[in-house]
């Protein structure tokens, strides 16, 4: 049967065919709908846990207890497992492990591009590559078999443009579970002290050499003779782009970025003139394939940043450098993502600004409100750095930062990777203010659940941790709870702990505008009173999507130039900006 | 201009307006009439209230999901002055289907930039084919606005040569039974309007 499937259903629908019924994950643009998609077919296991790096190490336990399991993720969130990725290819498996690293040439969705093939070289674990949804259905199906083969994880990197595209897609009937999972004792090869480890370490390079036989008669790595002119080398969606623009020229196309079939790349060369390779990021099959003494174009002429499409490849390749151009020529107003109506970030940013102190901030739908006007946060690096970047510039400062350090994290992004720091500051004695957003749900992804919501991946009700009890056990002594829509009693709670010495935590508790299990149902919408409205514009400085100006609605007596408007089919009534109205013409 | 064959749709619009629901319902449409499609388009971050845009690309056998700038036919704009904001994508002969509705994004909000005047004239002006209506308008009449982009769905339709039995059966599977029959009737204003 034909369906239009993305990358991502692909990948969840290939896994489900080849009979693999365990997945580990934590969510993250652009992965997050595999394992969405994979937990709903019948008689899998799949897990959010609450980090990467606890999702390889529970698919590789799954994977040494004979199972065949996959753990998924962004591709920063393989900085997170790198630590036993690295070690989990000297041990192998028992049954097999695919690792997905859904990478984002462009940052549509992330704090940084990075390019993660690297990891395959670092890491000496084989990768494969799809090019399009179809594609990835079946290579998800031979990262395992080759699993398998070779006792070795395998990484399987899609990107934006795979994960998020649709094609159409063939699918098959699935494969039946087969149960090999048993307890088998292999100290030698599961214990890894040195003398073990230095005895793997010589098995990952006897794999190495076998996997660059292998890869040498794999047949997705594959020669498309055309016009012998010009061949290129390509991988992934690149392939795509190339072939659009120019479909008559010669290709290898390679479906296993790493290890790099080096008789099948020479005997490439020998018949074509030319070559180019394409490929997003750096240059990583250009400088293997340069190292081998083979002559070919690649970054020279093709950008290391942003993801392709047919334009930018054909252009380079031609030479071309002039762009399509618009006729409009005026400048348009942009129209950036912005935190939702009734977001109950909103208040604690605005108050946090009123404040005057410098807030590191953290990833979530929160890092928005770094924007005008509300500019609530000053830092964001990665999952979890916040409350150590508090603690560390708030130690640094001394004296000087004594009241003006703050960090701010979700509930989600607390439990991803922000309990050992906090423990750090309790320790260490920190003064800086840390501020827990609990919206209850890992709202920037799409609400999926952690282990702050009591419900698993799998729609089950699970034990919900209490944050108070967490934070309190961690050693923080100062915790407040508040509603971070209550303006007044979050500036005094905010005030009032930046005072205290030692650390301190505000947990800022209201669930997510959008969620539905939500107990806070949207109020009536929210009105100006044109009478009373000065034209004083702060309630338009907390950036909230209803809330417009309209320019020239003077009146007699007053200075004003214009009046907010509240649009009606957008306020949810969270009666924010009723509290920040000096004139009481919000109601 | 290199030509292939393929052809594409550019969607464009503002977050929570159903584009993405809209050009999945097309390539269903497409994939029913027999040609290979592709589509593309970024999630993440785009939601919150940001620009959208959806490539739909098809054809006899489509390779990539994003169009080469320069070479797309059919732009729909899901609101009025998104439709500028792609035009060098646009092929100089391309169709343009705009949705008149506006919504201000924060600048605007705020004061501080202006909504730019006469967009269709404009477009008008430069394009060979436009074709401009207040899908929400039209939306309302058919029972609700949330079906402003099955309204986009039924002009975009004129365009293409594609049965309108097609159509109709692949949005009868796309919505709750309930809400086939208004999803209908706003086609039908679409491909009227």
């Amino acid at each position: 049967m034909k369906v239009l499937m993305s990358g991502n259903e692909a990948i969840a629908r290939g896994a489900y065919e080849a009979g693999v019924r365990f997945a580990a994950a934590y969510p993250g643009t652009p992965s997050t709908e595999i394992m969405e998609e994979f937990s709903k077919y019948e008689g899998v296991y799949a897990e959010w846990s609450p980090n990467e790096k606890v999702a390889v190490e529970v698919a590789i336990g799954a994977a040494i207890g004979g199972e065949r399991a996959l753990a998924v993720m962004k591709h920063v969130g393989v900085n997170v497992a790198a630590d036993p990725i690295f070690t989990v290819s000297y041990t192998g498996i028992t049954g097999a492990l695919v690792i997905v690293s859904a990478d984002d040439p462009s940052l549509h969705s992330s704090q940084n591009e990075q390019d993660n093939r690297n990891y395959a070289r670092f890491a000496k674990i084989p990768m494969l590559e799809p090019a399009d949804a179809g594609e990835a259905k079946e290579y998800i199906k031979l990262a395992f078999e080759l699993s398998e083969k070779f006792d070795t994880p395998v990484f399987f990197r899609s990107t934006t443009r795979v994960s998020h595209s649709k094609s159409v897609v063939d699918l098959k009937d699935p494969e039946k579970y087969k149960d090999n999972t048993r307890i088998v004792y292999d100290a030698e090869k599961y214990v890894m002290v040195p003398i073990n480890a230095r005895v793997r370490r010589l098995e990952v390079e006897k794999r190495q050499k076998a996997l660059k036989e292998f890869v040498e008669t794999f047949p997705e790595n594959k020669i498309e003779m055309g016009n012998p002119e010009i061949g290129i080398i390509t991988a992934g969606m690149p392939y795509n782009y190339a072939k659009e623009v120019f479909p008559d020229y010669s290709y290898l196309k390679l479906g296993i970025v790493y290890p790099l079939p080096e008789k099948l790349i020479r005997e490439f060369a020998s018949k074509v003139k030319k070559i180019y390779v394409i490929e997003e990021l750096d240059p990583f099959l250009e400088e293997q394939i340069k190292a081998m003494g083979i002559s070919v174009v690649g970054k020279e002429i093709f950008p290391y940043t942003n993801e392709f499409d047919p334009g930018i490849i054909k252009n380079a390749i031609e030479q071309n450098t002039e762009g399509t151009v618009s006729p409009y020529k005026e400048s348009l107003a942009s129209r950036p993502p912005n935190l939702c109506p009734g977001c109950p970030h909103r208040g604690l940013f605005y108050a946090l600004k009123k404040q005057k102190v410098y807030v590191h901030g953290d990833i979530g739908c929160y890092t928005l409100s770094y924007m005008k006007p509300l500019e609530g946060l000053h830092s964001c690096i990665c999952m979890g750095a916040s409350i150590g970047m508090a603690h560390g510039m708030s130690k640094a400062l001394k004296e000087k930062g004594k009241g003006k350090v703050v960090g701010v994290i979700g509930d989600s992004t607390f439990l991803h990777s922000g309990i050992t720091p906090l423990l750090n500051m309790a320790y260490n004695n920190s003064d800086a203010l840390i501020v827990i957003l609990d919206n209850s749900t890992t709202a920037m992804t799409g609400m999926q659940e952690h282990p702050g919501t009591g419900y698993t991946l799998m729609k089950k009700e699970a034990k919900r941790v209490n944050l108070i009890d967490l934070v309190s056990a961690l050693g923080i002594e100062n915790i407040k709870v508040i509603d971070p829509i209550d303006l007044k009693a979050t500036r005094a709670a905010i005030k009032e702990e930046l005072a205290k010495d030692g650390p301190s935590v505000i947990i800022a508790q209201r669930p997510c505008a959008l969620f539905k299990r939500s107990n806070i149902k949207p109020k009536p919408a929210l009105k100006v009173d044109p009478d009373k409205c000065e034209g004083c514009k702060t309630c338009l400085s907390l950036n909230c999507p209803p809330i417009s100006w309209k320019k020239g609605v003077t009146k007699e007596g007053s200075k004003r130039k214009g009046i907010s408007v509240i649009d009606a089919t957008l306020c949810t009534g969270c009666g924010l900006c009723e509290q920040v109205c000096k004139f009481g013409a919000i109601s | 201009m290199y030509d292939n064959e393929v052809k594409s749709i550019l969607f464009a619009g503002v977050g929570g307006q159903g584009i993405l629901r809209a050009s999945d319902i097309i390539c269903e449409v497409i994939m029913e009439a027999g040609l290979d499609v592709k589509k593309s388009e970024v999630h993440g971050m785009a939601q919150r209230g940001g620009c959208v845009t959806s490539h739909v690309r098809y054809g006899e056998k489509v390779y990539s999901p994003l169009a080469e700038s320069g070479s797309i036919q059919t732009l729909v704009s899901f609101e009025k002055m998104e439709a500028l904001r792609y035009l060098n994508l646009l092929r100089k002969d391309a169709e343009i289907i705009v949705n008149t509705e506006e919504i201000y994004p924060p600048a605007v909000n705020l004061g501080d930039a202006s909504y730019p005047d006469d967009v269709i004239s404009f477009l008008k002006d430069h394009y060979g084919r436009v074709i401009s209506f207040n899908a929400a308008e039209l939306a309302q009449k058919a029972g609700n606005t949330k079906t402003a982009n099955v309204v986009l769905l039924g002009a975009i339709s004129n365009l293409m040569d594609i049965d309108q039995s097609i159509w109709e059966n692949v949005i009868k599977k796309s919505f709750p039974e309930k809400l086939i029959k208004m999803n209908l009737d706003a086609f039908q204003m679409g491909i009227n309007a």
